[in-house]
């Protein structure tokens, strides 16, 4: 014990008198989860929207007006050729072409059926997407306006509506499904990358030769460089939670003591990676880059940014190996869902079994003597 | 226990390079001991295999009657260690360094104090500063210090005087020496020859393998080929008639002056013919006596 104490006792000096260090674990994180949980998001504001009116006719202002009314769209041009948009496509300047025919109001007027040709540009596909849809929503109302007036009575009302409900996140508000993810996501970086830094930085300026011929065991060595960045991934984990409910009004339906005890585990984990990859390299330089290599493809692949259940059979099958796909999911249930310990009991012991895994691999490969 | 470390054919190869080549010493109990050699030699593959950081392929080491393999954790115990890459936390300063290490090894600086009070009291001034903010002598003395607070029966310093200050390197001397009154075997490498002579008795290492071990005295009296150190104008020049003269055994540089072996049957006579045959001016030949260096340069060049 007294030697786990003048281990710790040195690492805590150690990091406390390094002046990044406080902003790196502290002021860092945060910042990043205010920055990314505004500016993570799918919606859309805003589209640019050109339109080629070919038809000039009341109806076709009627139909522009529509977009001009909308929140979501800011009208960029009206041409009468769509090859007059090319550029502005190519640049990105125009998101969304919708061409009216000549014939639009003449069809209208005899009963005809007519055709607007709507074109979107898709190099972002969920974009694109959303924009189509926002959209068509208005060329529908617009549609069913027409045939009230051409009738005299609402022809589509009697058809089915659907009236859609968004559980867990009535307001389809993406703050709270994207906050508790990228709370994980820093905890996890925080964890991982400065544990493994930490001792490789031993390594890098060889005291570790000096610990090494000293009897420190093994054990103790492990838990002196662990439990720092255990307590300060902890501490951050509480300071995000805070925030997201302080600032973002994140609901938090499950309990608070069930999250801070599977972040336990989870921080064993992560901490472990990172230790683990310490082990197989002998820089900073080296364990950065391998770090980074696990921790973008842990990221883009765990459900953060998009759902799993999206993504072909093998990457679910990599995703096994992915513990902040785990914690997202885990958080994500607890404090949007309000789920108890029942309920995830899964994922808690997956994530209890590759804590210990990983513990036991990086405690394997940590050898005293080379 | 009349010898302190017993080494017994020892080998070890990294990839095709052979860094250690079947040594075999022994080491008595309470000398200095320094092995000399150049860079690469192996003396501190042979220092990592002592204080069990490394495994031999084959051989065996015993060091205060502990196998460097099977009972590494109680060699642990009683070995100090200084690395030749000064090893201590730059960002923690004298004391705390002094302090951890004692706490790992389960004691406190008050209680070894009589151990380290020569050396760190000569350091104790700044024993808040950061030691990465150190002179390169006070780095040596707090890294002495750390090895020794926890009363190690041997000590192995691995090149301790490397890029130290002549004044220092001095100093540190006259410190092993008051450590060898201790009763505390100590074992040293350094790559300067002129401390050779300091130690209590010497292997000279080249390329893995133990060229020749004695007391000093010993090397230089069982020494008996003439020297003689030569100095003309074109230093350049010098060098290379000299290496190209028939009767050479060998020559290097020591200092300001060439040492110049000649081979049987020759003496100074031949070179002077030699250099007037080149038409020297102002050269200087005088015999000399030969020193510790000289018979390693000899034993080096072979």
């Amino acid at each position: 014990m007294r030697t786990i104490f003048f281990l710790l006792q040195k690492e805590f000096i150690q990091i406390f008198r390094n002046k990044m260090m406080l902003p790196i674990i502290f002021v860092m994180p945060i910042i990043q989860l205010l920055i990314l949980s505004y500016t993570a998001t799918f919606e859309i504001k805003n589209a640019d929207i050109a339109f080629v009116d070919l038809s000039q006719s009341r109806s076709s202002r009627e139909l522009i007006a529509k977009f001009k009314g909308s929140p979501f769209f800011t009208i960029k041009g009206n041409a009468f050729s769509i090859k007059q948009y090319d550029k502005s496509m190519l640049n990105g300047d125009i998101d969304i072409i919708i061409k009216i025919p000549n014939d639009f109001e003449s069809s209208l007027l005899n009963g005809r059926s007519t055709f607007v040709q709507l074109i979107s540009d898709a190099v972002n596909g969920s974009a694109a997407n959303l924009m189509t849809a926002y959209a068509l929503q208005i060329l529908f109302d617009f549609n069913r306006n027409i045939i009230t007036e051409t009738y005299g009575k609402d022809l589509m009302s009697s058809q089915i509506k659907i009236l859609p409900r968004y559980w867990f996140n009535p307001e389809l508000n993406y703050k709270t499904y994207m906050v508790p993810g990228i709370l994980v996501l820093l905890v996890s970086l925080i964890g991982a990358f400065l544990s493994g830094m930490n001792v490789v930085r031993e390594k890098e300026i060889g005291t570790i030769e000096q610990l090494n011929v000293t009897p420190i065991k093994k054990y103790q060595f492990i838990i002196g460089k662990l439990f720092p960045f255990w307590v300060i991934a902890m501490v951050d984990l509480i300071f995000g939670l805070i925030l997201a409910k302080l600032v973002f009004a994140i609901p938090i339906l499950g309990s608070v003591a069930l999250i801070l005890g599977v972040a336990a585990i989870y921080m064993i984990l992560v901490l472990a990676f990172g230790l683990f990859i310490s082990t197989i390299t002998d820089t900073q330089q080296q364990a950065m880059f391998i770090a980074w290599f696990f921790f973008v493809i842990f990221i883009i692949m765990s459900g953060l940014f998009t759902p799993v259940e999206g993504m072909p059979k093998w990457a679910q099958i990599i995703n096994i190996i992915n513990p902040i796909a785990y914690f997202i999911d885990f958080m994500r249930l607890v404090m949007l869902k309000g789920a108890d310990f029942v309920d995830v009991q899964m994922q808690i012991l997956k994530i209890t079994v590759y804590a210990i895994t990983m513990l036991g691999l990086s405690i394997i490969r940590y050898r005293k003597n080379a | 226990m009349n010898n302190a470390i017993i080494i017994q054919s020892l080998s070890k190869s990294y990839g095709d390079v052979e860094a250690l080549k079947n040594i075999s010493i022994d080491i008595k109990t309470g000398e200095i001991f320094g092995f000399i050699g150049s860079d690469g030699a192996g003396k501190t593959t042979l220092f990592r295999i002592l204080t069990s950081l490394m495994i031999p392929d084959h051989g065996t080491a015993e060091v205060i009657g502990f196998d460097v393999v099977k009972d590494y954790k109680e060699l642990r115990k009683n070995l100090g260690y200084m690395p030749g890459q000064f090893s201590l936390y730059q960002d923690l300063t004298v004391k705390e360094n002094l302090n951890f290490f004692a706490g790992i090894f389960k004691t406190s600086i008050a209680e070894n104090y009589h151990l380290i009070e020569d050396i760190y009291k000569q350091i104790e001034p700044f024993k808040n500063r950061r030691a990465g903010k150190l002179s390169g002598g006070m780095k040596q003395k707090l890294a002495l210090s750390c090895a020794l607070i926890h009363k190690p029966k041997v000590l192995f310093l691995d090149e301790p005087t490397t890029g130290v200050d002549v004044v220092s390197r001095a100093e540190f001397w006259e410190i092993l020496k008051s450590l060898k009154q201790q009763g505390i075997t100590i074992v040293v490498s350094t790559p300067y020859m002129d401390e050779a002579a300091l130690c209590d008795r010497v292997a000279l290492i080249q390329k893995g393998a133990i060229l020749t071990i004695d007391t000093p005295e010993n090397i230089v009296s069982n020494f008996h080929e003439p020297i003689y150190a030569v100095k003309a104008e074109n230093r350049h020049k010098l060098f290379e008639d000299i290496s190209k003269f028939e009767a050479t055994k060998s020559a290097y540089w020591f200092g300001e002056n060439m040492h110049w072996i000649p081979k049987e049957n020759f003496d100074e006579k031949s070179l002077e013919n030699y250099f007037n045959m080149l038409n020297y001016n102002n050269i200087y030949i005088q015999k000399i006596s030969a020193s510790i260096e000289d018979v390693f340069m000899e034993l080096m060049i072979k």
